[in-house]
């Protein structure tokens, strides 16, 4: 595709105006805007099911409600906050930034875009919905299997998985079609000049990303139409009694699974990087060797999936394969540890909120990372599994690895996006709020783990008890303090200080070349890159 | 700033050096290992644990030491790294390449090889066999006899015995109803009816299935978990070195019962494990007996009410209400109410016995976990309470007949 051809509907910046705008709207900063607008609401829902979790662990006993409900609410809490919070929001971010950091017109195929869009609003619903129809009586309402789907217990399920099932099958439907469009325009609509190898990393990341979803999501479509085909139609693919076995899913889900963990962090390790340079003021460190870094993650990802399930019973040289080459992911992130921190390295730091959360994402997506070490190890992870242990270790690579890093982000951009400056003070207190209660929320949760407390139980044994109330308690606090972040996003959209074009004092890059916020249309003619 | 930055370090390095006394407690780490895997488990652990420590705190002091050091508001001017000669690019990224290269595959990965070949290896010096079987949501063991080493060794042969162990917490605390009781003979949800008795020093070749879901049968102290997998047999072992009671859980989601299935082992010695072993041989004998002697309704229902609330109270409530559309109610259903058996004295399909026997979707076959005369008084039990007043009896004999 020529860039000519995609750049000749810059010239009118009108647009339909209320509900058709979003409607049908092709331009890439729209559904940039939907796309994290989205993620925030479900970002909001996943943490109110979460925060009803916490309070019935508060205390050992069941006080509010039945382990048939409480099973319900840990899955779709796990389906919302990955598939419809995270996943959305590196999405928009991809929508409004990637044309502007290349010097692109807009996404190279706007119509499958706004589609790509449109159809995770259904996709929500699907999961969500039978909760209300459980209120009405109708059905038992949600999947109740936990969010990896295992059968035979997802084929016992009532009509929840169902809904499960066709809601992955349209969130897998508009990843795929987001990942399409993304390759496309960075093949094909960089700025002249701009090589491959002078993309920046947000580009790379996001690159690798769309490959790796490419290549795995339709697997996991693949897995829950054998277990829908096996609910409904009398297939038997994972039902012993009929020649198949209950393992084979684990194997197809976690061949998606583990790569969607580099799949959701992947974008991050992409701006990371450029926030770090923005406030140390010095160009990144090692970006080709944080290219092969993301390159090499992206190979590894689809190699290691069994270490989901060393206790499943696998074979002896299955274990030692599948350990040491988790063991070896280890090995390019640690390169990218060292280029994130030897930007930082005399350089002429400040510490504005994204900043702040960039840092305090290195160290806790630090945790996440060497706690993940750890649990490579089989032996030890016939300990580790399905405890709470394991719960602790992949909140801190999701929620502080990929949440936190997503708010950095939303710090960072918001002011090119909206024109305003966010309120400088109440960002800091959200990064400390979150911090700390994430801390207080998830440490506990190791010791719960190594003490011998499984994930997934409604209630539990006393002497699990203090360490539960803490975490309760601090899972509030860090429930609650996300309001400030919604509330500081709101009144930034709507006014505050005038942000320059310029933004940030260390800011390098296309996008803070064009005004604050930027033309409906931008880039019409493209920029030349020497 | 430096100052503060030393401060830092100084308490951090604290953290580190407290490590070892946290370790040593074990109610901040793994439970008191019984077994060699867990010894084994809780050395790797400790060692890993204590490396990944050490990477974190002197990365976190590198990029303290930096954020204090090199700060805009403390005047700091930002030195632009050399461009990069291609070679000092390589080189400074290949050190800690080549460290995390060592400590991979090296310091963790060797004893991490050597922990996966004695966990993976069941069979070798194994004493005895026994079978576990996970059924919602409940544990069932088996004793497949003594191997030849286990005979040598001259322990008791437990071949035969069999039982099925539930949860024994009350009910109306599991449902919340009252508090939970702290009592530290009978911990909440952590004790059952049946505990499984092992004998101290023997290692015991576990054989792991599972009759309807996943199950994980798991004891944090043994350092043993395994799935249990229906249609297949899964294999792990454990040799509990100490007597004593140990205490887990089922770890794997399997419904809505998963945290109401614990796991309680006594290791007993030997002298104390032959007494079990015989006394045990002769309650079943004495409940073989029991099958083939003719029953009063009277006895029946009120054996039937014990299995009644031990095994289907669960889903189908004491009451027998049920929790519809999953689990329908016992009273007044048509299968409670129907006849069992057809006019040639054999029992009809989808009658109350061929539900109980043989099971249907959700509802688990009870003909490999409840002997004849707990089948016969459920079925009676069902029919003449909760609500029900059908008339009729189920003979333990007939149950007998039935499985023929």
């Amino acid at each position: 595709m020529s860039t000519t051809t995609v750049a000749h509907h810059d010239e009118h910046a009108d647009h339909p105006t209320g509900i058709m705008r979003w409607l049908t709207t092709t331009n890439h900063k729209d559904i940039g805007t939907m796309y994290l607008t989205f993620s925030l609401i479900m970002f909001l829902v996943g943490g109110a099911m979460i925060l009803g979790i916490r309070a019935e662990l508060f205390q050992p006993g069941l006080q509010l409600m039945k382990p048939d409900f409480y099973n319900q609410l840990i899955g779709v809490h796990a389906l919302i906050m990955i598939f419809a919070a995270l996943m959305p929001a590196a999405t928009g971010f991809a929508n409004w930034m990637i044309p502007l950091q290349i010097g692109a017109p807009d996404m190279a195929l706007p119509r499958l875009n706004n589609w790509g869009f449109w159809l995770l609003p259904p996709s929500a619903i699907l999961l969500t919905l039978p909760f209300t129809l459980a209120l009405f009586g109708i059905g038992d309402g949600a999947m109740a299997t936990g969010w990896t789907f295992y059968p035979p217990l997802s084929v016992q399920g009532g009509f929840g998985v169902d809904f499960a099932i066709f809601a992955v099958h349209l969130l897998g439907i508009s990843s795929v079609l987001g990942s399409i469009n993304i390759i496309v325009t960075l093949f094909n609509m960089r700025a002249p000049g701009m090589t491959l190898m002078k993309m920046p990393m947000f580009a790379w990341g996001w690159l690798i990303t769309a490959f790796l979803l490419i290549a795995t999501i339709p697997v996991l479509a693949g897995a829950v139409t054998m277990l829908l085909t096996d609910r409904h139609f009398g297939t038997h693919f994972f039902d012993a009694a009929g020649g198949g076995d209950p393992i084979l899913f684990q194997h197809l889900f976690w061949f998606f699974g583990h790569p969607e963990v580099y799949i959701l962090l992947l974008p991050v390790w992409g701006f990371i990087p450029q926030i770090l340079q923005t406030f140390s003021r010095k160009p990144m460190y090692g970006y080709k060797a944080q290219v092969y870094s993301l390159w090499a993650i992206g190979a590894l990802a689809v190699v290691v999936w069994a270490h989901h399930f060393f206790t499943a019973g696998l074979p002896v040289p299955a274990l030692l394969y599948f350990m040491y080459s988790t063991m070896a992911i280890s090995l390019p992130l640690a390169v990218l540890f060292f280029c994130w921190i030897k930007t930082m390295w005399r350089g002429s730091m400040s510490f504005e909120t994204p900043m702040l959360f960039t840092v305090g994402w290195i160290i806790l997506f630090g945790i996440g990372g060497l706690t993940g070490l750890v649990l490579a190890d089989v032996a030890a992870d016939a300990q580790y599994h399905n405890s709470y242990f394991v719960v602790a270790h992949f909140h801190y690579t999701l929620f502080a690895g990929g949440i936190m890093g997503i708010m950095a982000g939303v710090y960072y951009w918001l002011p090119k996006m909206t024109g305003h400056m966010y309120n400088e003070t109440l960002g800091k207190w959200h990064f400390w709020l979150t911090a700390i209660s994430f801390n207080l929320t998830f440490i506990p949760q190791f010791f719960l783990g190594l003490a011998g407390m499984p994930r997934r139980i409604p209630d539990y044994a006393l002497q699990f008890a203090e360490f539960n109330a803490i975490s309760s308690v601090a899972a509030f606090v860090l429930g609650l303090s996300q309001l400030l972040f919604v509330y500081n996003i709101i009144s930034t959209v709507k006014g505050g200080k005038k942000a320059t074009d310029q933004v940030w004092e260390g800011a390098e890059g296309l996008e803070w070349t064009l005004s604050s916020p930027p033309p409906y249309h931008s880039f019409s003619e493209q920029p030349v890159i020497k | 700033m430096f100052r503060q930055a030393i401060n830092r370090l100084c308490f951090s390095l604290l953290l580190l050096l407290t490590a070892p006394q946290v370790f040593a407690d074990y109610s901040w780490n793994f439970p008191e290992p019984v077994t060699p895997m867990a010894l084994d488990t809780l050395h790797v652990h400790n060692k890993f644990m204590l490396i990944v420590a050490v990477i974190f705190v002197v990365v976190l002091a590198i990029m303290i030491y930096s954020i204090f050091k090199h700060r805009k508001s403390a005047g700091y001017q930002a030195v632009a790294d050399k461009a990069p000669s291609t070679f000092s690019e390589i080189f400074w990224t290949l050190i800690p390449f080549i460290i995390l290269l060592l400590i991979d595959f090296v310091i963790m990965g060797i004893p991490a090889y050597h922990s996966v070949v004695m966990m993976e290896d069941t069979r070798n010096e194994s004493h005895l066999v026994l079978k576990v079987t996970g059924s919602q949501w409940r544990w069932q063991y088996e004793y497949m006899g003594n191997t030849d080493k286990g005979i040598e060794a001259g322990i008791e042969d437990a071949k035969g015995i069999k039982f099925v162990s539930n949860l024994s917490t009350p009910q109306d605390q599991i449902d919340g109803t009252v508090a939970p009781v702290n009592d530290p003979e009978k911990p909440y949800l952590l004790d059952v009816d049946n505990r499984l008795v092992l004998p101290v020093g023997a290692k015991v070749r576990i054989l792991m299935t599972s009759t309807d879901v996943l199950h994980n049968w798991w004891v944090p102290q043994f350092g043993s978990s395994r799935l249990a997998v229906p249609g297949f047999i899964r294999e792990t072992w454990v040799q509990v070195e100490k007597p004593g009671t140990y205490r887990g859980q089922c770890k794997e989601l399997c419904g809505k019962g998963h945290g109401y299935m614990p796991v309680v082992v006594d290791a007993l010695p030997a002298e104390e494990y032959k007494a079990w072993v015989i006394a045990k041989k002769e309650e079943m004998a004495s409940a073989d007996a029991g099958a083939d002697k003719e029953w009063t309704k009277e006895d029946l229902v009120a054996e039937g009410k014990a299995v009644y609330e031990k095994n289907c109270a669960v889903c189908h409530q004491v009451t027998g209400a049920g929790l519809p559309p999953a689990f329908p109610a016992i009273t007044g259903s048509k299968i409670s109410l129907a006849p069992i058996f057809g006019a040639d004295g054999k029992y009809l399909p989808d009658s109350h016995l061929d539900r109980v026997l043989n099971g249907k979707g959700i509802m688990p076959a009870w003909k490999a976990t409840l002997n004849d005369t707990e089948i016969a008084a459920v079925i009676t039990y069902e029919r003449n309470a909760l609500g029900n007043n059908v008339g009729d009896v189920l003979q333990p004999s007939q149950v007998k007949a039935a499985r023929q």
